[in-house]
């Protein structure tokens, strides 16, 4: 198989984090147009794998590239939504520049952002529906008002492969489903969305794919093959007390 | 020159001039370079870096025997680069943390520093040095040269900042996700530390080694009290920099010699504690005004409010206060005032009888209560049927209280289906004065 043209192609990746090892045997290629999920349990090593992804950390081991190239020359294709606790919130500056900085990359070095710039960031936190809160200082936006700004800026940066880690932490249920809807727009668009997440009720509704992950790759497939009983019970250790209720189970893929 | 002169001749010293626009020049380089380090939470590192000059400074001096600035620039960047890659070792190989590696470094660097400085001053040459100087800053001690290259550095240091602008908020902000964009956030940080080492370095012969952090760090705290937007920052910071350095050196010259680092420094923190206070939307007094200011106006709601109601349900005498507390709780002091503020406004009347207080709407206060309590109802429906009413109920509802024009005739629908609508609209009723209302 031609693998080398898919989004996000992960060849027996592992990262440690002082010597000890966090994540080890991560293998997969992402299809082009998908939304994908990442499961796993706390301390599984989703955010690590992302930020493994997206060069942030040192790879002890394996390789990424993306389109068949090193994360490096392929930047530009590549959004990225942080966890939302990572940066201090009270920081001077208002809603529209945070989406702006979805811009910085294009612009690169020293140059300003334009009113061109300005506009799509506009256009974005329209479409995340945070438009009236444009002028707002952020510390003054709720948490899932926050999470939004966030995916607005990702948006901003107009890329082909999205990696968002846990965008639905803390907002309502309305606003999760705006989410997804913009999700889905982006899937109609031939891009690539991976979605670290958490709600295993939800998984089989919003995502084509799914990555399990706990410490290493449990299963990689179509998230009708891969999201069984079985393979929950391996990527939860054994704890999972109440299972989603499942279709039956269809044989594992990997 | 006309001003000139007249400047001159009031500082009778001609060199006073020289040395203001030099310190005022530091003052606005420090208070930027100062707010990116505040927001890069390194707030701590200017006095590190300070302190560490001193040995460097020291050092210039006994290698070169002269006291030429761009000598004491260089050592002092270096032994201000060695602190840094000191604290970074500490912190990445051992258990320590920063805050205690940044202790530790500042201790050792200044204590060596102070060793140097003793040697000098005890041979011969040394005495004339004047190093002393560098402890608690002395700008009536700068020359000419001192004075070139301090205006020149700050200078450049302003130009770099204002070409970094937008890295330097990508760096302060949310560093992760600049490096995810591909700028070298470790690079951006060095060339940050770098400038700070600078900005540092340029003002202590003005400042001191003691007390320098203070030019860098006071500035921009306060400024960040004025706004929530990063450029005005900057320059607001810049401005407050300039100004203790200003202020700073003013008093130093014209009162008997005292050192200008110390006179900086209390200048600096006077105006951050004006801000501290005064600020219009972080300060302490102007939150406790606006705390002051929405309870007592949540107070008079109350009382519209229990008016109204229960005129509303056909009671038509005057009310003991008491009830009001028996339904809203509130401090009695704060019913007390927001009764009088009523009363102030000519809405309510009260009577004495038999130690208890009665209240009672006036033709005036009736309205507004209908109005209150017409809107509070209005925002509950709102709230409970958002999606099919649209607007954007926390953003005009919250601040203002008032319902949207367009938005008022679907929610009386709804008010009227939930049997929520104020059944007694005192502008329409003709019979109202018999409730004793008339004013
Ligand atoms: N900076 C770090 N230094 C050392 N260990 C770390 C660091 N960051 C994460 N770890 C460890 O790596 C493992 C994976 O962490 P990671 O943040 O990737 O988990 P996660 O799957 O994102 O969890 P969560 O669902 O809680 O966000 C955890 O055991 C964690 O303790
Ligand atoms: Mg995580």
């Amino acid at each position: 198989m031609q693998t080398s043209n898919r989004p996000v192609s992960v060849r027996d990746l592992s990262v440690a984090y002082h010597r000890k090892p966090v994540l080890r045997d991560v293998q997969f290629d992402a299809p082009e147009g998908k939304l994908i999920g990442i499961v796993g349990p706390n301390g599984a090593g989703k955010s690590t794998l992302i930020k493994a992804i997206m060069n942030l950390l040192p790879l002890t081991g394996g390789e990424v590239q993306i389109y068949g190239k090193p994360y490096k020359e392929q930047r530009a294709l590549v959004g990225y939504v942080p966890q939302r606790e990572s940066v201090d919130w009270d920081f001077p500056t208002s809603a529209l520049d945070v989406v702006l900085m979805g811009r910085y990359g294009k612009l690169g070095w020293f140059r300003k952002p334009k009113a061109a710039d300005r506009e799509y960031a506009m256009d974005c936190l329209d479409k995340v529906g945070m438009a009236d809160f444009a002028k707002r200082q952020i510390s003054q936006l709720s948490g899932g008002q926050q999470q939004r700004v966030f995916l607005a800026r990702s948006l901003a940066q107009d890329a082909r492969i999205y990696f968002m880690d846990e965008p639905f932490v803390g907002v309502d249920a309305a606003t999760e489903k705006a989410i997804i809807r913009i999700l889905n727009e982006l899937k109609t668009q031939k891009k690539t969305v991976l979605v670290v997440h958490h709600d295993l009720q939800t998984v089989r509704e919003y995502f084509d794919w799914l990555l399990m992950l706990n410490m290493r790759q449990i299963a990689f497939g179509p998230t009708s093959e891969v999201f069984t009983t079985d393979n929950l019970q391996k990527t939860y250790g054994g704890r999972l007390t109440v299972l989603p209720d499942l279709p039956e189970p269809v044989a594992e893929t990997r | 020159m006309n001003v000139l002169t007249q400047i001159q001749q009031f500082f009778s010293d001609p060199n006073t001039l020289w040395v203001l626009s030099g310190t005022i020049l530091l003052g606005v380089s420090s208070g930027v370079i100062g707010s990116f380090a505040f927001l890069r939470k390194r707030g701590l590192m200017g006095d590190v870096l300070a302190h560490a000059a001193l040995p460097g400074i020291c050092l210039a001096f006994m290698l070169t025997g002269s006291k030429n600035p761009l000598f004491f620039l260089i050592g002092a960047t270096v032994t201000g680069i060695l602190a840094s890659m000191a604290i970074n070792t500490i912190t990445r190989f051992s258990r320590i943390k920063e805050d205690t590696s940044l202790a530790l470094v500042l201790s050792v660097f200044f204590g060596v520093g102070i060793v140097f400085l003793t040697q000098i001053q005890h041979t011969n040459y040394g005495n004339q040095s004047g190093l002393d100087k560098f402890l608690f800053g002395q700008s009536a001690s700068l020359v000419g040269d001192d004075v070139w290259v301090m205006g020149g550095v700050a200078i450049a240091l302003l130009l770099f900042s204002l070409l970094l602008f937008k890295e330097f908020k990508l760096l302060c902000f949310d560093p992760g996700f600049g490096r995810s964009l591909g700028f070298p956030v470790g690079l951006l940080d060095l060339i940050l530390m770098l400038m700070l080492v600078l900005a540092v370095v340029i003002g202590l012969q003005a400042a001191g080694v003691v007390l320098m952090a203070a030019l860098i760090i006071t500035p921009a705290a306060a400024a960040r009290y004025w706004t929530e937007r990063l450029d005005i920052m900057l320059v607001l910071s810049a401005f407050l920099g300039g100004l203790s350095g200003a202020l700073g050196t003013l008093f130093s010259a014209t009162t008997a010699n005292l050192p200008t680092g110390p006179l900086i420094v209390v200048a600096a923190t006077m105006i951050f504690l004006i801000s501290l206070v005064f600020s219009p939307r972080r300060g302490l007094l102007s939150k406790a005004i606006r705390l002051a200011a929405t309870r007592k106006q949540m107070a008079r709601e109350r009382v519209l409010q229990f008016l109204y109601e229960n005129r509303e349900q056909g009671y038509f005498d005057p009310l003991n206060t008491e009830m009001i507390l028996w339904k809203y709780p509130m401090s009695r002091r704060r019913l007390k005032s927001a009764l009088a503020s009523l009363t102030k406004d000519g809405w309510i009347q009260v009577e004495q009888k038999g130690g208890s207080f009665f209240i009672r709407g006036t033709g005036e206060g009736w309205v507004q209560a209908y109005e209150t309590v017409l809107r509070t109802r209005m925002t509950e429906v709102w709230m409970m049927h958002e999606n099919e009413i649209g607007g954007n109920i926390r953003e005009e509802g919250s601040t203002t209280g008032e319902i949207p024009p367009d938005l008022f005739e679907p929610l009386w629908n709804l008010l009227v289906k939930h049997g929520r609508e104020p059944k007694w609209n005192p502008k329409s009723d003709s019979i109202a004065g018999e409730g004793g209302n008339v004013p």
